[in-house]
């Protein structure tokens, strides 16, 4: 055990470290500047953010394709922890640009908004870099608590106390759920860190250790608290009501930042720390049965659900709850193809996302909600740019070719059928034929928006004028959302490294024993399963 | 210890049970207190004493005590009323009361003041013994330094975000309460105005 921290350990977490700095800075800037400055905030963080960046970018071109452990294993910096930095400060960036104008209009401009995204930034940033349960708890709610407060921001709308409240109770009893989760792999294991419970649940899972049971049921406890953090069926319920009543950047905020890095979480989690337990011996089932389903269902329910959904911000939830299905199948499919999917996919989906939301928040008046369908009918008179904007993010919203989201949708059918032929698993097959179905439905409700804009005219004569900064953000969006998906070259190798450390765990028992893989890890893991098969 | 644990065990869960199912509130904070000593207990049992004490004095002192406060301010009537409900409580009072004194009697005689010598220190390293508060700093502050150091933060920006949600909006609550002056003043300028415009009515 080394003796104690070096400096190089602290470059390692520069970016972060950066972050709390200009995050508590921010805090006293918003005192220099005085009220109703918060602009000046804005601007601060940004350049914080900025720097953020810079030094990512040297850590990457330092310690590109290893990995570094830091701070006696608590977090780790590795291609999948940068990628994921990557896209946590672009996000907020792109937030904290889109909020400016829209704090205005609500007459709630103030410094701490800023300082609390910065916040929650850093909270992702460890959550994608943590290999410990313990340092990835308390990122998680470094990382939640500051968005509870960003959904109550605006204190006298009854909607976004209802929206707080709700998100906070909802939250905080899925951190209960999953602490217990955490404390029974404690418990069992002697370890929180990832490495070493990987370790030890190869072992205790085997048939007839009495600890097997227990593990089952921490494992369900675990997914389950994961479950409410991206917003899957069955714990989807606080999501339709907290993006509607949050602030519309927050909302934005949250269904892309918030929703990578719990993916960010629960990917490393289960693939670094339960991966032996995606298929249990001797009939119990494992995190891909478990996952499974709970991928169908939400799929199914997100987007059925989104179909008869009236309000744009409540549309846009439901569509965000069958993203997160989709995401989670990349999960279920336990190949590479199927991790490169869930990183592509939150990297497409963090950019059409939030242009999506952009064209929204541009529509937004003072005294107009701007949030129904119908605010945005006649939307291609009135301003036609971002009526085309908006139809692209729709369009790769809904995966189609040539705009960025196909590709996603791609690696995630393409992982599905790979597993399934490889595992000879029918119903892997049955997961992509349902997920393909589940697009044309998703078409249908982005179809409603898209007529609303086209097709109907709208009797209002009220003019929309997004701000320059507005506008430029929706238009990055849209050149990078068209950009990925003619070109995506560039950002699939990327994903591709960053899904490189993650192993292929043991097939499903009834498969053949395939032969050892690649690397050596793997192959001691392999073993092990099969073992457990022999002894049947 | 086996039957230490299975009875602070089930103190804890009864108290737990307790908290929810008391109708009136300052039960309920009660039943958590005993549930909360319970896993001082639990703690005492696994050789954490460090822990076990602030388990005591943090959450079973400090915070139970902002819990009743809270409690006392809300001032929930109707919850109140159900108090007379539990007459028989105070019959247990009476031998609470005795029982506490033997305790203490027994304490007062019983207890020699001669400390006993502590374990031979060479037997096990300074740092490897559990529950100190040496080896919980230690390792607070090497293995764990990140998560403490984030921990930091988090109350840092919780901090900030309950005054962000708390504090009263001056632009708003001023307009408020100039409206309701306002208003008095407004009023009494009205009453003022129509006594002359009467006065000077009977004038003409």
């Amino acid at each position: 055990m080394p003796t104690g921290i070096t400096s190089n350990e602290l470059w390692l977490i520069a970016p972060e470290l950066i972050i709390t700095l200009f995050a508590c800075l921010a805090l006293v800037v918003d005192i220099v500047a005085g009220r109703g400055r918060g602009r000046w905030t804005a601007l601060f963080c940004l350049t914080g953010i900025g720097f953020a960046l810079i030094s990512t970018g040297i850590l990457y071109s330092e310690h590109h394709g290893s990995e570094r452990a830091a701070f006696y294993r608590m977090v780790a910096v590795d291609d999948y922890a940068i990628f994921f930095k990557f896209l946590f400060l672009i996000a907020a960036a792109l937030t904290i640009l889109i909020s400016v104008r829209y704090l205005d209009v609500e007459r709630h401009q103030s410094g701490e908004f800023y300082a609390l995204i910065m916040f929650a930034v850093l909270g992702m940033m460890f959550m994608a870099s943590g290999t410990d349960l313990l340092s990835l708890y308390v990122s998680l709610e470094l990382m939640a608590i500051a968005v509870y407060v960003l959904v109550g921001y605006l204190r006298n709308d009854r909607k976004s106390n209802e929206a707080a409240i709700k998100y906070f109770l909802l939250g905080a009893f899925s951190s209960g759920i999953m602490l217990y989760g955490i404390s029974l792999f404690y418990g069992a294991a002697a370890s929180t860190n990832l490495s070493d419970i990987s370790a030890a649940v190869v072992e205790l899972t085997a048939e007839g250790q009495p600890m097997r049971y227990l593990l089952l049921i921490a494992l369900v406890l675990m997914a389950a608290g994961m479950c409410f953090k991206i917003a899957a069926v069955p714990f989807h319920m606080w999501a339709p009501d907290a993006y509607e009543g949050a602030p519309t950047p927050v909302t934005a905020f949250m269904s892309v930042a918030v929703k990578a890095a719990s993916f960010a979480m629960f990917t490393r989690i289960f693939l670094d720390g339960f991966g032996a337990m995606r298929y249990l011996p001797g009939g119990l089932p494992g995190w891909a049965l478990i996952l499974g389903i709970a991928a169908a269902v939400t799929i199914t329910w997100g987007n059925i659900a989104a179909t008869t959904q009236k309000n744009v911000k409540r549309l846009l939830a439901y569509s965000s709850i069958g993203h997160a299905g989709y995401l989670l199948l990349g999960l279920v499919a336990g190949n590479r193809t199927g991790y490169t999917g869930i990183l592509i996919y939150l990297l497409v989906y963090t950019f059409m996302n939030l242009g999506a939301w952009t064209v929204i928040i541009a529509l937004r008046r003072e005294g107009i909600a701007g949030d129904e369908v119908e605010d945005l009918n006649g939307l291609v008179h009135k301003a036609p740019a971002l009526a085309v904007f908006m139809l692209v993010f729709l369009l790769a919203l809904a995966g189609i070719p040539p705009t960025a989201g196909f590709i996603g949708k791609y690696y995630i059918f393409l992982a599905l059928i790979e597993a399934g032929s490889v595992e000879s698993n029918p119903w892997m097959y049955a997961l992509a034929v349902l997920a393909v179905l589940m697009t044309a439905v998703a078409i249908y409700y982005y179809y409603t928006i898209v007529k609303a804009m086209f097709l109907t005219d709208s009797d209002a004569k009220i003019a929309v004028e997004p701000t320059r900064v507005q506008w430029s953000v929706a238009a990055a969006a849209f050149v990078l959302t068209i950009g990925m998906g003619v070109l995506p070259q560039f950002f699939i190798n990327r994903s591709v490294e960053a899904a490189r450390r993650f192993q292929v765990y043991p097939q499903r028992p009834q498969a053949a024993p395939t032969p050892a893989r690649s690397t050596a890890p793997q192959t001691g893991q392999l073993r092990q399963r099969d073992n457990g098969t022999n002894e049947n | 210890m086996e039957i230490l644990f299975i009875l602070f065990a089930a103190i804890a869960v009864a108290g737990a049970l307790n908290v929810i199912l008391q109708r009136n509130p300052i039960y309920s904070a009660i039943g958590l207190i005993v549930t909360l000593c319970a896993l001082a207990g639990l703690f005492l049992t696994l050789a954490a004493q460090f822990i076990a004490a602030i388990q005591i004095i943090v959450y079973a002192g400090a915070i139970m005590v902002l819990f009743v406060f809270v409690i006392m301010l809300l001032n929930i009537r109707e919850e109140e009323s159900k108090i007379d409900r539990q007459r028989y409580l105070k019959w247990l009072a009476a031998p609470l009361f005795v029982a506490l004194l033997a305790e203490v009697y027994f304490v007062i005689r019983v207890v020699s003041y001669d400390p006993k010598p502590l374990p031979a220190q060479g037997a096990v390293p300074p740092g490897q013994i559990l529950g100190t508060v040496e080896s919980i700093g230690n390792a607070m502050f090497t293995t764990y330094l990140l998560p403490f150091e984030a921990t930091s933060v988090l109350i840092l920006m919780a901090i900030v975000g309950s005054m962000l949600l708390a504090r009263r909006e001056r632009t708003v609550s001023e307009v408020t309460i100039v409206t309701a002056e306002q208003i008095e003043a407004a009023q009494l300028e009205r009453e003022d105005e129509a006594h002359e415009t009467e006065t000077v009515g009977a004038g003409h």
